[in-house]
């Protein structure tokens, strides 16, 4: 066992776990939350996306251990209280969600996407989301989705 | 119309919950003092099991228990639905075991369960377990399995499940020798993964002290599954057990089936008096999930001289793989052979279904079940025979479709197809997809050296499942009804128990907005409870798109209930007579006069019932209801695709999809579209991207997304969908359904826009995926065989 402190949506946390926890693992087993997903287990699915120092990760592909000392940001904790983020309003707002099995990866995916680039066209926003599969909407609300949330982003800054 | 009532796009009352990561699907549930369950799977396709050696396994760290079929005596899984064959005997239905007896029939087959204290150990334990597999030659092609010695099944002589028909085959075949013109094609289905993005899971949890059963399950249909499991496979009235089905994250059918993982787990929890938590991996849910379609048919179309579709003969055999899943049986048969008249006045038609086990993952229902394989059969062969006679796509269509006043239209395979304006649709998807510039499109698209095509497929399929009495006489061992319980709460705020289960359709917005419609309050004051069996009195579930058509009217009709309690109370109050009570707005109103009472103010006396007279009236207001349609709903429409193919590397993309669907009456706009483009990325996705592929031994080669091409963002088009509407006369809501659309209707569509970009090089057919090595082959081989004329 080892120990793994990090800091999770602005908390800090820690737990001992065996080397081999995955990131996912410890934030759904160990944290208790259970917002990031695990869809798959060869790394294509982004179910499990999550922020690691602002960066966009798949937390299925990292160990915990190498979150270590991290600033960890999941969909727990990306709204302010019942204010949603920009992002989640827009997935609201234009049904960018069916089973929302997906939609944390997806979420913090774009949230991820449109910081680098805030003037992304609908070709670049498609490309920019091929990490993630959805099963249910076909993507067209998705995309729109992320165009507005994009848009409402840059309105908020 | 009321903001929040039908017709309004009102967004989503579960996003909330799911947006901010607190869905709580099965595997995020925890129970105190938890174990964890892994299933051993058979690595061999068929194996005789001579002896499991589970000593070393047993003795590593945090191993609970480990159980194997020897352990696990109880019932066979159960299939819902008896086929006949064509002479009036029964289908061979050999048993399904939970954990395998004694041999193994498809990699990924259950063979034993490992309980420990932690997942990690579970597995680690599973791989120490020495099993004697003696192998047996594999059943692995669906077009060769019945003259193949080797069986599936001792029951099953020739692989055969069943031989059945819808017909006369003979009277057919007279039609066919006299007939003008026949387009003949052999036509496969490509076998599909359903792929929910949520991975199958289970938590079986046994209380001693009450001798209660709860299984948290990913399901679509908590009820079926305790029925199913409890009835036949481990013998624990419903009484003393509990089947709750979460969130899901998505279903598409292959969430409606009880899964051999439910029963072990709830088995063995009460062996280990501890809760045991079951997930699939990934790769698991390829082995173990049951896939969709695998049909290979031999199909024919008659046309007299004037073009008229006069008859359609077809031989399918249709793969069940090696056990009998629940719906698997009428898949290819109720669900399929029935829909083979589609839009057209086609006069005769003859079918035959050979249902063949074979060693591969057990095949069921996947969106849309049987519906698109009838359609994608019989789209191809319009397609073809439009281009054989020389008329257009557009043109054979119109001249054979139903006509508008030829409703109610009695099919000759069974269904009465209630209403429909396949036309009107026809017209309307025509301009939406601007078929009128595609040659101008393709002149462009040619000057960049691009092969464009434009594809045409009109549809109707069956949903709504369905009527008791019709299903019932054709073998179904259940009635497919639907229950709604509406309480009221003193202060007017509504809950909703509904039997239909949302995993991603939006049931919490869309029948919180009939409730708000009906009795005038906001849809804030109305919750729509569903998934647990402890709630919900009974519920047949989720799919063939018959959550509105059959739970939203017996949430009408409970409603209905409501309101006529409500006027009496109202009436009471009022000091008049019921009957002349009117309902308006949320407002009881003594007809003309300005005496009213609001539906709150008579929700209260329901419960403060001071002065009620208690020989008229009972307290309290809570009404059930049971729905039990009368026909099944008949959504239509017609969906064009229009391609470009880049012949130097094969790659096809779509570079428009327009889908005009008629799914009757709309609730919820925003939920139907979504609900319209999920089925289209699948429909893509069937004809471009995803099959699922067996060696000769019986080795699933596409078990993972590295080798299983899910569809992407960046593969798929913005969709242009629209809707038209005739309303199902049948129900009080008119609705028709819209799950499965999308997902029906598309394939062919795609299919032959490909074929349409291709044709002049040569090409005549293309199977499904067509992916651009199938593509590059079908381009370069015409242009051999074309060199070599
Ligand atoms: S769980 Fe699928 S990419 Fe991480
Ligand atoms: S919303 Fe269900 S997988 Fe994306």
């Amino acid at each position: 066992m080892t120990n793994v402190s990090m800091t999770v949506n602005g908390r800090p946390v820690s737990a001992d776990v065996e080397p081999r926890t995955l990131l996912v693992e410890y934030l759904r087993e160990n944290i208790g939350l259970t917002g990031t997903h695990v869809g798959c287990d060869t790394s294509q699915c982004g179910a499990c996306v999550i922020h690691v120092d602002g960066k966009s990760v798949k937390s299925c592909t990292m160990l915990a251990v190498q979150a270590a000392g991290c600033e960890v940001t999941t969909i727990e904790g990306l709204a302010n209280g019942d204010d949603l983020h920009p992002m989640q309003a827009a997935f609201r707002e234009n049904h960018g969600l069916q089973c929302g099995f997906c939609t944390p990866g997806m979420v913090m995916s774009a949230v991820d996407l449109v910081t680098k680039n805030p003037d992304l066209t609908d070709t670049e926003i498609r490309d920019g989301l091929e990490g993630n599969i959805c099963r249910c909407t076909g993507y067209h609300n998705i995309v729109k989705s992320v165009r507005a949330g994009s848009n409402a982003m840059k309105a908020a800054e | 119309m009321n903001d929040t009532g039908i017709g309004a796009s009102v967004r989503r009352k579960e996003d909330f919950r799911f947006l901010t990561g607190q869905g709580t699907y099965t595997d995020d549930i925890n129970r105190p003092g938890q174990t964890y369950g892994y299933i051993l799977r058979s690595p061999v396709a068929h194996a005789k099991i001579n002896g499991i050696d589970l000593a070393e396994a047993k003795a590593a760290p945090g191993v609970v228990a480990i159980f194997t079929g020897d352990d696990m005596q109880v019932g066979s899984i159960p299939c819902g639905w008896g086929v006949n064959n064509k002479d009036g005997s029964p289908m061979n239905e050999p048993p399904h075991p939970a954990l395998a007896q004694g041999k193994v029939r498809h990699v990924g087959d259950q063979v034993a369960i490992v309980i420990a204290e932690s997942y990690a150990e579970a597995r680690a334990a599973a791989e120490l377990i020495d099993v004697d597999y003696e192998e047996l030659p594999a059943v692995a092609d669906l077009a060769t399995a019945l003259d193949q010695s080797t069986l599936v099944h001792d029951e099953a002589p020739g692989n055969l499940c069943y031989d059945w028909e819808i017909g006369e085959e003979a009277q057919v075949n007279a039609i066919f020798e006299s007939a003008h013109h026949v387009t003949s094609m052999d036509i496969v289905n490509n076998r599909l993964v359903p792929n929910a993005m949520e991975p199958r899971a289970a938590i079986g949890e046994y209380d001693s002290a009450t001798g209660e059963y709860t299984l948290y399950t990913t399901s679509q249909n908590p009820h079926v599954i305790r029925l199913l499991m409890g009835a036949f496979v481990l013998q624990i009235p419903e009484h003393k057990l509990r089947v709750v089905a979460p969130d899901v994250g998505g279903g598409f059918g292959s969430k409606i089936f009880h899964y051999a993982e439910e029963a072990i787990v709830t088995w063995a929890a009460q062996k280990v008096r501890r809760p045991i938590k079951w997930r699939a991996e990934r790769s698991e849910s390829f082995l173990s999930d049951a896939h969709g379609r695998d049909h290979v048919t031999k199909a024919e179309l008659a046309l007299d001289q004037d073009g008229k579709f006069i008859g359609l003969r077809c031989y399918t055999k249709a793969n069940m793989g090696a056990y009998l899943s629940t719906f698997s049986t009428c898949v290819p048969t109720y669900l399929h052979a029935t829909l083979l008249a589609g839009v057209y006045t086609t006069p005769a038609i003859y079918c035959n279904v050979k249902a063949v086990f074979t060693n591969t993952v057990p095949v069921d229902a996947y969106r849309g079940a049987g519906r698109p394989e009838a359609t994608y059969l019989l789209e191809r062969l319009v397609d073809r025979a439009a281009r054989e006679t020389g008329m257009s796509q557009s043109e054979i269509r119109r001249k054979n479709f139903i006509p508008e006043d030829a409703f109610p239209y009695q099919t000759p395979v069974a269904l009465q197809y209630d209403s429909g304006n396949y036309t009107a649709t026809l017209d309307r998807a025509e301009e939406l997809a601007d078929v009128a510039g595609f040659q101008a499109r393709r002149s462009e698209a040619a000057s960049r050296g691009k092969l464009r095509g434009l594809g045409y497929s009109t549809y109707v399929e069956a949903c709504g499942i369905a009527p008791s009495a019709v299903v019932g006489s054709l073998g179904a061992r259940a009635g497919l009804f639907e229950s709604a319980n509406i309480r009221v709460h003193p202060t007017g705020s509504v809950t909703v128990y509904t039997g239909s289960h949302s995993h991603g359709q939006g049931h919490e917005t869309t029948f919180a907005q009939l409730v708000s419609d009906s009795l005038g309050i906001p849809i804030e004051n109305v919750d729509i409870s569903h998934g647990d069996t402890n709630k919900v009195a009974f519920g047949m579930g989720t799919y063939g798109s018959r959550s509105l058509a059959v739970g939203g009217e017996a949430i009408m009709k409970a409603l209905d209930k409501v309101i006529t309690k409500s006027k009496k109370i109202a009436a009471h109050v009022l000091e008049a007579d019921s009957a002349d009570i009117e309902f308006k707005d949320g407002k009881f109103t003594v007809a003309g006069t300005d005496r009213e009472m609001a539906f709150g103010d008579v929700a209260l006396t329901a419960y403060v019932p001071h002065n009620f007279p208690h020989d008229e009236l009972e307290p309290g207001l809570e009404e059930q209801a049971f729905y039990d349609p009368m026909n099944f709903t008949y959504p239509a429409g017609c969906h064009i695709c229009e391609v470009e193919i880049d012949p130097d590397t094969g790659v096809v993309e779509v570079v428009a999809m327009t889908a005009m669907d008629d799914v009757g009456r709309v609730i919820n706009p925003m939920i139907v579209e979504g609900q319209i483009h999920g089925g289209l990325a699948q429909g893509i996705g069937q004809a471009l991207m995803e099959g699922a592929r067996y060696d000769d031994d019986g080795q699933l080669l596409t078990g993972s997304y590295m080798d299983y091409c899910m569809p992407r963002a960046d593969d798929l088009p913005d969709f242009k969908v629209g809707t038209t509407t005739t309303l199902c006369t049948h129900n009080s809501l008119g609705v028709k359904g819209c799950g499965e659309v999308g997902a029906i209707g598309s394939p062919p569509a795609v299919i032959n826009a490909v074929v349409d970009a291709l044709w002049d090089q040569g090409v005549r057919d293309i199977a499904m995926p067509a992916t651009p090595n199938a593509v590059w082959n079908a381009l370069n081989g015409a242009k051999t065989a074309m060199a070599a004329e």
